[in-house]
């Protein structure tokens, strides 16, 4: 641990490091030289691929192996660079635009070399005012020097870059809600395949890497894929960017390799130090909400590509961390993971757009003091049909409302369960006749009763 | 819901209504034309334009957008019914969008709801009688460390607390970024609107 060397944040707190001199003094831009002018774009895509740099967008796919699926006799190809950067408790995309924008689009150059695209395309959030200045301004110095537009650094390789602002919504970050938002359509995310490398955006072969992936390529570059491979553990090769928020001390973005333990990141030294004003740790959602949640007992689980499924989670995800102190009510917890998937599901595929609302409605009951033990199984009856992964839906949104929903239920059930004996008898049957007494009448699958309001 | 109409009243559709995009809208529009194959991917770009020049989206906007872009007007009023950042009302001249995702939830954002909702007198998705303030709760704004956070226009406020509430809103300049900007998306210079809030 001690020998790790941060990479993607060494420039982070340098005095005026948006600025490209600064940059420069600091040996940035030498990989791009060093990628354009002497490596083909082939030879770039061999080393990434060695390097088995896996996505830092959710999915974890291999950057390398993706560019490779671009057909051969491709004349335009399209890069889109995912800052959207909406999965809560996810702030690294944030934090390397403002905290070094020239490494980014060090990385967006690079990467737009080895695929040769002809036009890259930066989809950044609208909530991103700052970001936006400041990338746009290190974008137009980058412009102003060479790096961006015809011949560039007096090589005949030649690509525009553009930042496009998204409007506020969650599936634009799914990769082809993306590329549909781009077109100026709604973000409705399309049915793959075919997938974006053979027909992306305006139909073109494109390719869609998240932020701290292309970011990752300007190190690889520089120090060699057995560099890269050195670092982390077997599968999930090298230096990540956690995030860390809720109420622990030192909340923010540590650089460390792939691997670091959830209970050293939340106590860490060089991490959150703990929790603030004393509290326990009730759980822990490790990687961004969509992954799950994690018990107290379960913090040594690792934060890389494997160890996570061993606690039922979906994956790494985005590997931001958002602790649940002790005190938090867990039915409050739940509605509001609910709601937000309620709210973002873009409405497309049924399963999606009525399960997500359903879950919101059920925690919300929950929350009020109105819950029946029955709605525990519903809850994870209503998660389990739903989702891409069963092939119920066109994208992943409603994957990743399932598993933090269920391993809330699951894990917490004791609680949840402490909190409905507690309830006034009767009250749950008088607001579920309130609100909708024929929409909960409603047989759950695989249990030979009826749940109707009693 | 992004797909259930929250915040949009039904656009007053006026037949005979005069033009609202002045020429150099409309030349802002046209200038990311050079950037995307087709001219319907400008649409996001003109929308943003629009709504900072005018500070909504009308239903006759909307149509002089697709006369700009060259689509049918139905197309604009289908994408822009998806996003919630586009007014197609008015709003008022400062936005105050409030995270309400969990890392904010669990380090006091209600309390700072109760706290905005007091001091402006109007509830979520309204906008205060003087028109100076809107009102909004987003999902979380990717500043997670700072949590509890909102914003007000451009302008991130970090780890707000109740009390904070009432001098937070008497400022000014609580909308503005004060850094090197860049006026790729702003309102066109010499475009006559109103005087966009603040001092
Ligand atoms: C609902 C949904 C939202 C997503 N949001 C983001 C996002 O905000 N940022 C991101 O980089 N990837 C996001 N992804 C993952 C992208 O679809 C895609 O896998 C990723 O951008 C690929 O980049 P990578 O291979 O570099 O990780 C999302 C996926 C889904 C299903
Ligand atoms: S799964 Fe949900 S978010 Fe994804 S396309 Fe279908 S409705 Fe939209
Ligand atoms: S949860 Fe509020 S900014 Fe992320």
């Amino acid at each position: 641990m001690a020998s790790f060397e941060p990479v993607l944040t060494r420039n982070f707190g340098v005095e005026n490091i948006r600025s490209i001199d600064v940059y420069r003094a600091k040996g940035g831009y030498k990989a791009a030289e060093t990628a354009l002018r002497s490596m083909s774009p082939e030879q770039v895509v061999e080393v990434v691929t060695a390097a088995n740099l896996r996505g830092r967008g959710g999915a974890g796919f291999p950057a390398g192996v993706k560019w490779s699926f671009l057909p051969k006799d491709r004349r335009i190809t399209y890069l889109c660079v995912n800052a959207d950067e909406s999965e809560p408790g996810t702030f690294n995309n944030r934090a390397l635009m403002e905290g070094d924008p020239h490494q980014v689009l060090e990385g967006i150059l690079i990467s737009g070399y080895a695929t040769r695209t002809t036009t890259a395309y930066i989809y950044m959030r609208v909530e991103f005012h700052e970001q936006f200045h400041v990338l746009q301004k290190a974008l137009d110095a980058a412009y102003a020097a060479g790096l961006f537009g015809r011949n560039i650094l007096g090589t005949n390789f030649s690509m525009d870059c553009y930042i496009h602002r998204g409007a506020g919504a969650y599936v634009c970050g799914e990769e082809t809600g993306l590329i549909e938002s781009l077109e100026g359509k709604r973000g409705w995310p399309r049915i793959k395949p075919p997938f974006p490398a053979v027909e992306g955006l305006f139909r073109r072969p494109t390719v869609v890497n998240n932020v701290e992936t292309l970011a990752c390529v300007v190190h690889i570059i520089e120090r060699g894929a057995e560099w890269f491979k050195s670092i982390g553990t077997a599968n999930s090769a090298g230096p990540k960017l956690y995030t860390i928020s809720g109420p622990v001390k030192r909340p923010g973005v540590y650089e460390a390799p792939l691997g670091l333990s959830c209970r050293e990141l939340i106590f860490g030294d060089a991490y959150a130090q703990g929790m603030s004003d004393g509290k326990g740790v009730k759980g822990c959602i490790p990687g961004g909400l969509s992954v799950g949640v994690l018990t107290e007992q379960e913090l040594d689980c690792k934060l890389d590509f494997d160890d996570v499924r061993k606690y039922g989670l979906l994956g790494l995800g985005t590997a931001g961390a958002i602790v649940i102190p002790s005190d938090a009510d867990i039915r409050q917890v739940l509605m509001n993971v609910t709601r937000f998937y309620a709210h973002e599901s873009c409405g497309q595929c049924t399963q999606c757009r009525e399960g997500t609302s359903w879950m919101y409605k059920i925690a919300a009951r929950i929350a009020i003091g109105a819950g029946r033990i029955e709605d525990l199984d519903l809850l994870i009856e209503v998660s389990q049909n739903m989702g891409m992964m069963g092939g119920l839906s066109i994208c992943g949104l409603p994957d990743g409302a399932a598993y933090p929903i269920r391993t809330i239920v699951e894990k917490f059930r004791d609680e949840f369960e402490r909190h409905i004996r507690a309830q006034e008898p009767g009250r749950a049957a008088e607001v579920l006749r309130r609100l909708n007494p024929a929409a909960y009448s409603l047989p759950i699958l695989g249990q030979s009763r009826w749940v109707g309001v009693r | 819901m992004a797909w259930e109409s929250l915040d949009r009243r039904t656009p007053v559709i006026e037949p005979n209504a005069p033009p609202v995009l002045s020429e150099a809208i409309r030349a802002k529009i046209r200038s990311f034309f050079p950037r995307y194959e087709t001219k319907r991917a400008a649409l996001l770009p003109a929308l943003h334009v629009v709504q900072d020049a005018l500070g909504h989206v009308s239903w006759q906007a909307m149509k002089e957008i697709a006369e700009v872009l060259e689509i049918p007007p139905a197309q604009v009023l289908d994408t822009i019914s998806f996003y919630t950042h586009f007014w197609t009302h008015e709003k008022g001249r400062k936005v105050v969008v409030l995270c309400r995702s969990l890392s904010c939830q669990l380090l006091g954002a209600d309390a700072v709801r109760q706290a905005i909702e007091r001091q402006l007198k109007i509830g979520e998705h309204e906008t205060t009688e003087d028109g100076a303030y809107s009102f909004v709760t987003e999902e979380c704004l990717a500043a997670c460390d700072h949590a509890p956070c909102l914003l007000i226009n451009e302008r991130l406020h970090k780890c707000v607390k109740p009390g904070d509430v009432p001098k937070l809103l008497a400022d000014p300049n609580n909308d503005r970024v004060a850094m090197p900007r860049s006026e790729l998306f702003d309102r066109p210079a010499g475009s006559a609107v109103e005087s966009k809030g603040g001092a």
